[in-house]
């Protein structure tokens, strides 16, 4: 059985049909040419394709694509603003905090999800939020205060 | 019962590259028409930097700036021959190869300028912002771009330059069996802290300090980075990670990232992480590596600072609680 999919990708409108079953990582990837989100292990325990999906952080690889079907999708294409790039992603860049980069997007949208909901937190909840989020280079450290660097970048343009 | 506190100390001798057959790398480096530069490599980047210690090396000696330094690493079918990106082998070996080919797409340009502003190549320097000028006389100046552009639609050259770097095979002697297979050794040194929990066998790393001598340090930052999740790695070797933990039965092996032991986030302690450079003689700029070597260190500080804790000597990776508490029992005679 196909479905029909109609979903806000990164704030546009787009469709596609999907086989039954098919994931929303597939979907993604395949159907509407984001491949910002990655195909780690496709089982749920990396991390790698997490998506915000009406602003809740969910693994694309365990999440049916159908199930998008008239709601809001955020990948990490969708962070930045034109060309400015987003506090997070600046963050990451400046403290280095990819290596091969492959686990990078997954960390961004749970950091983003995170810091969505509490503009300003502890070095353990940021930790617990990534605590999904399998990263095989930058021993996390890096990725844990670049996290924290961005709650004060965005709290400095809060002003 | 009780939680006992220990340090441990390892220090690290390490070959830069390896040697069955010799072990070489080339580059080769041109100018586009508005001169940019390309450095081709068959080196592969794959995350520990290799490109931006690239655009580093190949800017540096050709005077250019970095901004106009692209690396394409794209097949290693039809690029120039390398022996790759392990063995902590990539900045020195392909870095050596790239300063070579930019020398020599250098002379080249400097050749074609010369031309072009009725000199001697030999008067001519690189400003380092895009301009070649003459020694002394910064107002008598050429673009690089006006040098690229002249090159290509009116001389008829090709800026650019081939390198190589080559570690030649070592001989081995028959009567003793020994070989020199690296030319170049980086060291560290590293202090491990645990605490170790003599009921449940539970080892927590508390601190890991180190001091890495390195060559040069081409990218500090890159560097940092490196030892920091090596640092990471190590931990992971030491306390968590086998494929096969009841080897040699094979049974119960992880099969997914489940199951596969890795530490997390919460897991990480701080590192804190000296360089000492001492720039090596044949290494590019006096760089050696740290790809390998970044890993090591914290396996045997740690199974130091294990027995300074609680006296006993784990010697398999990795030292699980399962392993610490069945050698308490055994020092305990039970
Ligand atoms: S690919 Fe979805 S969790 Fe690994
Ligand atoms: S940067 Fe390589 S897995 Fe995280």
């Amino acid at each position: 059985m196909t479905k029909a999919v109609r979903l806000e990708l990164n704030g546009s409108p787009v469709a596609a049909v999907a086989e039954g079953g098919e994931n929303l990582l597939a979907l993604l990837r395949e159907r509407l040419g984001d491949t910002s989100p990655k195909a780690g292990c496709l089982q749920g325990t990396c991390g790698a394709c997490t998506v915000l999906l009406d602003g809740e952080p969910v693994l694309a690889c365990l999440t049916l694509a159908e199930l998008a079907d008239g709601r809001r999708v955020t990948t990490v294409r969708g962070l930045q603003d034109g060309p400015r790039l987003h506090p997070l992603q600046e963050a990451f860049m400046d403290g280095f905090a990819a290596q091969c980069g492959f686990c990078t997007p997954g960390m961004l949208i749970a950091a983003k999800a995170l810091l969505d909901r509490e503009p300003n937190p502890t070095r353990e909840q940021v930790i617990e939020a990534i605590a999904g989020n399998v990263c095989r280079c930058t021993g996390y450290t890096p990725i844990v205060e670049a996290i924290l660097d961005a709650a004060r970048r965005l709290a400095g343009r809060r002003g | 019962m009780a939680k006992h506190r220990g340090r441990g100390v390892a220090s690290v001798n390490y070959p830069i590259g390896m040697n069955l057959g010799g072990d070489p790398s080339q580059a080769l480096v041109h100018a586009t028409p508005t001169g940019k530069f390309v450095v081709a490599l068959s080196s592969i980047d794959l995350g520990q930097g290799m490109k931006s210690v690239t655009r580093q090396l190949a800017a540096e000696t050709l005077g250019v700036p970095v901004e106009d330094v692209f690396v394409d690493t794209a097949d290693s079918d039809t690029g120039p021959h390398c022996m790759g990106s392990f063995a902590s082998r990539g900045t020195h070996r392909a870095g050596n190869a790239v300063i070579a080919a930019a020398k020599e797409a250098k002379q080249v340009l400097l050749e074609v300028a010369a031309e072009e502003l009725e000199v001697d190549p030999k008067d001519l320097e690189l400003d380092g912002r895009g301009k070649v000028q003459v020694k002394g006389a910064p107002s008598r100046a050429i673009s690089v771009r006006d040098v690229a552009q002249r090159a290509h639609f009116k001389r008829g050259k090709s800026i650019s330059g081939r390198g190589m770097f080559l570690v030649p095979p070592s001989d081995v002697d028959p009567e003793t069996g020994e070989m020199n297979p690296v030319t170049t050794y980086a060291h560290a040194c590293m202090v491990a802290e645990v605490e170790v929990d003599d009921e449940t066998g539970e080892v927590t790393v508390l601190s890991l300090k180190a001091a890495y001598e390195i060559g040069r340090a081409l990218n500090v930052k890159l560097v940092e980075q490196q030892l920091v999740g090596g640092a990471w790695m190590g931990i992971s070797h030491a306390l968590y990670e086998t494929p096969e933990p009841y080897y040699p039965d094979r049974a119960h092996g992880p099969i997914d990232f489940n199951e596969y032991l890795m530490p997390g986030p919460a897991d990480m302690c701080p590192v804190q992480i000296d360089l000492l450079e001492r720039p090596a003689l044949d290494g590019p700029y006096g760089a050696k590596g740290i790809g390998e070597m970044c890993a090591t260190p914290p396996i045997p500080a740690i199974a130091n600072a294990i027995f300074d804790a609680v006296g006993v000597r784990i010697t398999e990776m990795p030292f699980t609680p399962e392993k610490i508490l069945k050698a308490l029992d055994a020092k305990r005679g039970r």
